[in-house]
C-alpha cells in the first residue's frame, strides 16, 4: 500500500521535475529540478530495496555533480535567458517513438526467456553488506579502474578549468577578443 | 501491486525525455543536463530488472554507471568551460563553423 | 585483267582521298593535276578492259571479299566488267577527265578548290561502283554514294542558302526514290534468295508474274528519282546551283542515266512485264515534252541545258520501256558526250560573265569567245539530232522503235518534241552568240577560257560528231549482254521515210529559231510572255509552287509540333531526372551542416534504425509468427 502511495508521488514528481529540465528557459531553473529529480530517484532506489545505491546516489549525483554544475555555472551568464529551436511535432513524436522501441528491444528477451541471478541476493545480509561482498571480489578490477578513471578527470578537470585562475573572466574575455 | 511493468514505464517516460531534450536543446550546458536524465532512467530500469530477478548484477552496473556519470560531467565541464573563455557563448549554433 | 578492274575502280578513291588531305587548305595546283591524272588512268584500264572485251574476251568477274554474311543472306564485294559495264564504264571515265581538266581551270580562283575535286572524284569512285557492282546491293551502296557526293556537290557554295536548299532537295527526292528501290531489293531477295545479277535474272522467270510486276514498279521508282522523272523532277533544275563542272558531269553524263542504267540491267526482269515497260515509255514521253516546254521560255542558261537532260532522259526511258535496252544505251552514251559539252560551254560563257545566267544579257559573243561558240554550235546541232552528228543516229533510232511497236501517240510525242528541242538549243546559241551584243549594256567583259580547257572540251566535240557511226559496231557489242530489237519489215520499208520526217522537224525548229527575228533583238515579245502558256511554262508548269504548298509547309508544320511535343515531354523528363537529383542533393546538404543539434537527431534515427534492423533479422522467425497471429 505505502509502496504503491510512494512509488506514484516519486514517479510523477521526478517527471515533472524533468520536464522543467527540458523546456525550461532559464538555466538556473533547470539546474533546480535536476537536482530535485536526482534527489526523488534515490527514493526509487530506496523502494526497490537497493539501498546502497540510493545513498550512493544521493552523495555522488546530487552532491557532486549537481555541485559540479553550480560551480561551472557561475562561469556562465546565467541571467540570459537560453534561446531555443523550433522544435517541430516531428520530432516530439520520433524521439518518443525511438525511446519506446529502444526499451522494448532491451526489455523484451529478459521477460520472454527465464533468467537466472548471476550473483543473487542474500536476504539475511544487508544491501549494503551484499554490495560489498560482490563489489570487491567480482567486480574488484572494474572498481580500480574506475578510481583511475576518476582521478584522471579529476586532473583533466583541474587543468582545463584552473588555466589563469588568478585573472577574473571579464578580462580573460577581452584578452580574447 | 508494483510490478516491473510500472518501473520500466517509469523508465522509458524519463529515457523519452531525456532524449528530447538531446535533441531540442541549443544551450550546451542543457544538453549535458539532458543528457544526466538519460542516465538516470537507464538506472532506475537496471535497478527495477535487478530486483525482480533478486540478482545483484544490475545494481553494480547502476553503480559505474553512476561513477562514469561524474567523471564524465567533470571533463565535459572543463571543456565547456574552455571554450567558453574563446568564444563567450555556449549556444550550439557558434560551434558551426562549416557554412551548412 | 583483274588489276586493271581495280584500277579502274579504286584510283577515284585514291584519289579522293589524296585530294581531301588538303581539304581545309588554300588551293594547290597540284591536287588537281594528280586527280586528273587518276581519273585519267581509271579511263585507260577501262579503255584497255574495252578492248580485251571487244576482241572476244570474256566476262571479268571478281569477287573482293565476302562483305554481308548473315545467316541465309551472304551479299559478297564482287564486281563484273561486261559489254554494258565497260561501256558505262568508259562514258563515266571520259567525262570524269575531261571534267577534273576543265575544273582546273574553272575553279581557278576558288577557295575550295581542293575539296571540289576530293568531292568530284569521289562521285566518280561511286558511280564506278554503282555500274561495276555484280549485286543489287553494291548496286544500291553506288547509288547512294553518287546521291551522297551529288549533295556536297550541288552545296559546295554551301554559303548561298539556295545552294543549300538545292542540294536538300535534291537529296531528299532521292531518298524518297530510294525507298521504292530498297522495297523493291527487298523483294527480290525475298522471293530469290539472292541479290546477284545472274542468279537473279537466271530464276526471275520463275517467279510469279505478280510479284515480277511489283519489283519492276518498284525499282523504277528508284529510278525516277535519279533520273528526275516525273514527278520527282524538281531537283534536277535546282541543281543547278552547283558548279558548271558539276552540272555537267553529274546532272548530264553519269548520275541521271544511274536510273537507265537500272532498267537496262535488270532488262531480263523488265522483258517478263511489258505493261510496266509501256508505263515506263508513256511516262518517258509525257517527261520528255513536258521538259521540253519548260525550255523554251527559260532565262536562265544552265536551266534550260538542265531541262534538255529531263527531256533526253525520257527519251531513253522510251527506249528502254520499250524493249529496245541497247537503243537505251546507245542514246545515253551520245547525249553524255553533246550534254557535258554543251555544260562546260556554258560554263565558260558563265565565267566569262562573270558568273551572269540570265541569256538576255547576253548576246553576239562569238566575236568574243569564238572557240566556246563553235562547240556549243557542235553540240547543240548533236542535240538536235541532224545528220551525221551523234544525236541524229540514236534519236532516230528511239523514234523508230516507238513507231514500230504501234505506239503512235508516243512516235507522235516524241517527234514533237524533237523539234522543240532543235528549237530551244538553237534559240540558247542564237540569244548567246549571236545577234546585237547586249552585254555591253550592263559593263561586262568577256574573254573566252583559257586554252587547255578548250582542248579538253574538244575530245567531247569530236565524238559528239562522229560517235554515231560506230553505231553498227556498237550493237554487235552491246547486244552480247543485252537483247536485240528486231524491227519488223513494216518499218524496215518506213525507215527512209521516218528519217525524213525527223530530220525535217529538227530543220524547221532550227530554221525558226535561227531566221525569226525574235532572237536578233532579244527574245520572245513581251506580247506573248504575258499570255497564260507562257506563265505556266516559265514557272515549270506551277509544279514547285504545288509541291511547297503540298508537301512541304504541312510537313513543316508537323515538324514543328513534334519538335514542340519532344521539348515538352522527352526535354521535360530528362531535364525532371536531372532536377530531382540536384534539388535531393541541395536538401540532403543539411544532414552535413556541422550542427550538432542536427547530428544528434541524425544519430538517434540511425541508432533506432540499426536496432530495429538487427532485431527483426535476429528474431525474424519469431517476428514472423507473431505477425501471423496478429494478423489472423
Amino acid at each position: 500500500m505505502i509502496e504503491l502511495i510512494a512509488f506514484y508521488t516519486f514517479a510523477i514528481l521526478i517527471v515533472t521535475a524533468f520536464v522543467i529540465v527540458v523546456t525550461s528557459k532559464n538555466a538556473l531553473y533547470s539546474m533546480s529540478a535536476l537536482a530535485g529529480g536526482m534527489i526523488l530517484i534515490s527514493g526509487i532506489f530506496f523502494l526497490l530495496n537497493a539501498d546502497f545505491l540510493g545513498a550512493v546516489q544521493l552523495i555522488v549525483y546530487t552532491g557532486a555533480v549537481i555541485a559540479l554544475y553550480a560551480f561551472a555555472m557561475i562561469f556562465f551568464d546565467s541571467t540570459k535567458d537560453i534561446k531555443e529551436s523550433k522544435s517541430s511535432k516531428l520530432i516530439f513524436v520520433l524521439t518518443g517513438f525511438s525511446s519506446i522501441l529502444l526499451v522494448l528491444i532491451m526489455t523484451v528477451p529478459l521477460t520472454i526467456g527465464d533468467v537466472t541471478a548471476l550473483y543473487p541476493i542474500h536476504e539475511n545480509v544487508g544491501n549494503a553488506q551484499d554490495v560489498g561482498m560482490v563489489l570487491f571480489t567480482k567486480y574488484l578490477i572494474p572498481f580500480e579502474v574506475a578510481a583511475v578513471m576518476l582521478l584522471v578527470a579529476m586532473i583533466g578537470g583541474i587543468i582545463m578549468a584552473g588555466k589563469k585562475m588568478d585573472e577574473g573572466i571579464a578580462e580573460l574575455r577581452e584578452g580574447s577578443n | 501491486m508494483i510490478g516491473l511493468e510500472h518501473y520500466m514505464i517509469l523508465t522509458t517516460i524519463l529515457f523519452m525525455i531525456g532524449l528530447y531534450g538531446v535533441v531540442v536543446r541549443k544551450n550546451l550546458l542543457m544538453l549535458f543536463f539532458a543528457t544526466e536524465i538519460m542516465l538516470n532512467a537507464v538506472n532506475i530500469g537496471l535497478t527495477a530488472i535487478s530486483n525482480h530477478y533478486g540478482d545483484l548484477t544490475g545494481q553494480m552496473f547502476a553503480f559505474f554507471i553512476i561513477a562514469i556519470a561524474a567523471s564524465e560531467v567533470a571533463i565535459g565541464l572543463g571543456l565547456l568551460i574552455i571554450w567558453f573563455k574563446r568564444h563567450g557563448t555556449i549556444d550550439l549554433d557558434s560551434l558551426q563553423s562549416m557554412k551548412g | 585483267m583483274e588489276t586493271l578492274l581495280y584500277v579502274a575502280l579504286f584510283a577515284p578513291l585514291v584519289s579522293s582521298l589524296f585530294a581531301g588531305i588538303w581539304g581545309a587548305s588554300p588551293k594547290q595546283l597540284f591536287i588537281g593535276i594528280i586527280t586528273s591524272g587518276l581519273i585519267f588512268s581509271s579511263f585507260v584500264s577501262s579503255v584497255i578492259l574495252f578492248i580485251h572485251l571487244f576482241n572476244g574476251g570474256e566476262t571479268i568477274h571478281v569477287m573482293m571479299m565476302d562483305w554481308i554474311s548473315a545467316g541465309d543472306l551472304s551479299v559478297p564485294f564482287g564486281f563484273v566488267v561486261d559489254n554494258v559495264s565497260v561501256v558505262m564504264m568508259l562514258v563515266v571515265s571520259l567525262v570524269s577527265t575531261i571534267v577534273h581538266i576543265y575544273s582546273m581551270g574553272y575553279m581557278e580562283h576558288d577557295k575550295g578548290f581542293n575539296r571540289f575535286f576530293s568531292y568530284l572524284s569521289a562521285f566518280v569512285f561511286s558511280m564506278m561502283v554503282l555500274v561495276m557492282s555484280d549485286n543489287f546491293l553494291g548496286l544500291f551502296i553506288g547509288w547512294e554514294g553518287v546521291g551522297l557526293c551529288s549533295w556536297l556537290l550541288i552545296g559546295f557554295w554551301f554559303h548561298k542558302e539556295s545552294a543549300t536548299w538545292a542540294a536538300n532537295e535534291a537529296f531528299i527526292m532521292n531518298r524518297i526514290a530510294d525507298l521504292g528501290m530498297l522495297i523493291g531489293i527487298f523483294m527480290i531477295y525475298w522471293n530469290l534468295g539472292s541479290l546477284q545479277y545472274d542468279v537473279v535474272f537466271a530464276t526471275v522467270s520463275d517467279l510469279d508474274i505478280e510479284i515480277v510486276t511489283w519489283i519492276g514498279i518498284f525499282l523504277f521508282i528508284g529510278a525516277m528519282g535519279k533520273s528526275a522523272q516525273f514527278p520527282l523532277h524538281t531537283w534536277l533544275a535546282d541543281a543547278m546551283e552547283g558548279p558548271t563542272p558539276v552540272s555537267a558531269l553529274i546532272h548530264a553524263a553519269t548520275m541521271v542515266t544511274a536510273g537507265v542504267y537500272l532498267v537496262i540491267r535488270s532488262n531480263e526482269l523488265f522483258s517478263l512485264i511489258p505493261d510496266v515497260g509501256y508505263f515506263i515509255a508513256s511516262l518517258g514521253a509525257f517527261v520528255a515534252m513536258f521538259a521540253a516546254t519548260m525550255a523554251l521560255v527559260n532565262k536562265d542558261i544552265k536551266r534550260v541545258i538542265a531541262y534538255s537532260t529531263l527531256s533526253q532522259l525520257g527519251y531513253m526511258f522510251v527506249a528502254a520501256g520499250l524493249g529496245a535496252y541497247w537503243i537505251a544505251l546507245f542514246h545515253l552514251v551520245a547525249h553524255a558526250f553533246f550534254k557535258a559539252l554543251l555544260f562546260l560551254g556554258a560554263g565558260n560563257v558563265m565565267h566569262a560573265m562573270d558568273d551572269e545566267l540570265n541569256i538576255m544579257k547576253m548576246g553576239g559573243m562569238r566575236k568574243a569567245m569564238l572557240g566556246t561558240a563553235v562547240l556549243m554550235l557542235i553540240a547543240s546541232v548533236a542535240l538536235a539530232g541532224i545528220y551525221p552528228f551523234a544525236g541524229f543516229f540514236s534519236k532516230d533510232k528511239i523514234l523508230e522503235v516507238a513507231f514500230d511497236t504501234h505506239h503512235y501517240i508516243l512516235w507522235g510525242t516524241l517527234w514533237i518534241t524533237a523539234g522543240l528541242t532543235a528549237f530551244y538549243s538553237f534559240r540558247i546559241v542564237m540569244l548567246v552568240f549571236f545577234g546585237s551584243e547586249r552585254y555591253k549594256d550592263f559593263g561586262f567583259h568577256p574573254h573566252e577560257a583559257k586554252s587547255y580547257v578548250l582542248w579538253a572540251m574538244l575530245p567531247l566535240a569530236i565524238l559528239a560528231i562522229i560517235a554515231g557511226f560506230f553505231e553498227h559496231q556498237f550493237y554487235e557489242f552491246v547486244t552480247g549482254v543485252l537483247p536485240t530489237y528486231e524491227f519488223s519489215e513494216e518499218t524496215h520499208h518506213m525507215v527512209g521515210q521516218l528519217i525524213l520526217i525527223t530530220t525535217g522537224i529538227a530543220l524547221t525548229g532550227i530554221a525558226i529559231a535561227v531566221f525569226s527575228n525574235m532572237f536578233k533583238e532579244g527574245g520572245i515579245s513581251s506580247k506573248m510572255q504575258n499570255t497564260f502558256i507562257y506563265k505556266l511554262f516559265d514557272n515549270q508548269w506551277y509544279i514547285p509552287k504545288i509541291y511547297d504548298e503540298v508537301f512541304t509547309k504541312p510537313y513543316k508544320e508537323l515538324s514543328e509540333i513534334f519538335w514542340k511535343l519532344d521539348m515538352k515531354i522527352v526535354d521535360a523528363s530528362v531535364d525532371g531526372i536531372a532536377n530531382s537529383l540536384y534539388s535531393t542533393g541541395e536538401k540532403t546538404r543539411g544532414m552535413q551542416s556541422g550542427n550538432l543539434s542536427y547530428m544528434l537527431r541524425w544519430m538517434v534515427l540511425g541508432l533506432t534504425i540499426f536496432l530495429v534492423s538487427a532485431v527483426a533479422y535476429t528474431y525474424s522467425d519469431v517476428l514472423l509468427t507473431l505477425l501471423q497471429g496478429v494478423a489472423k
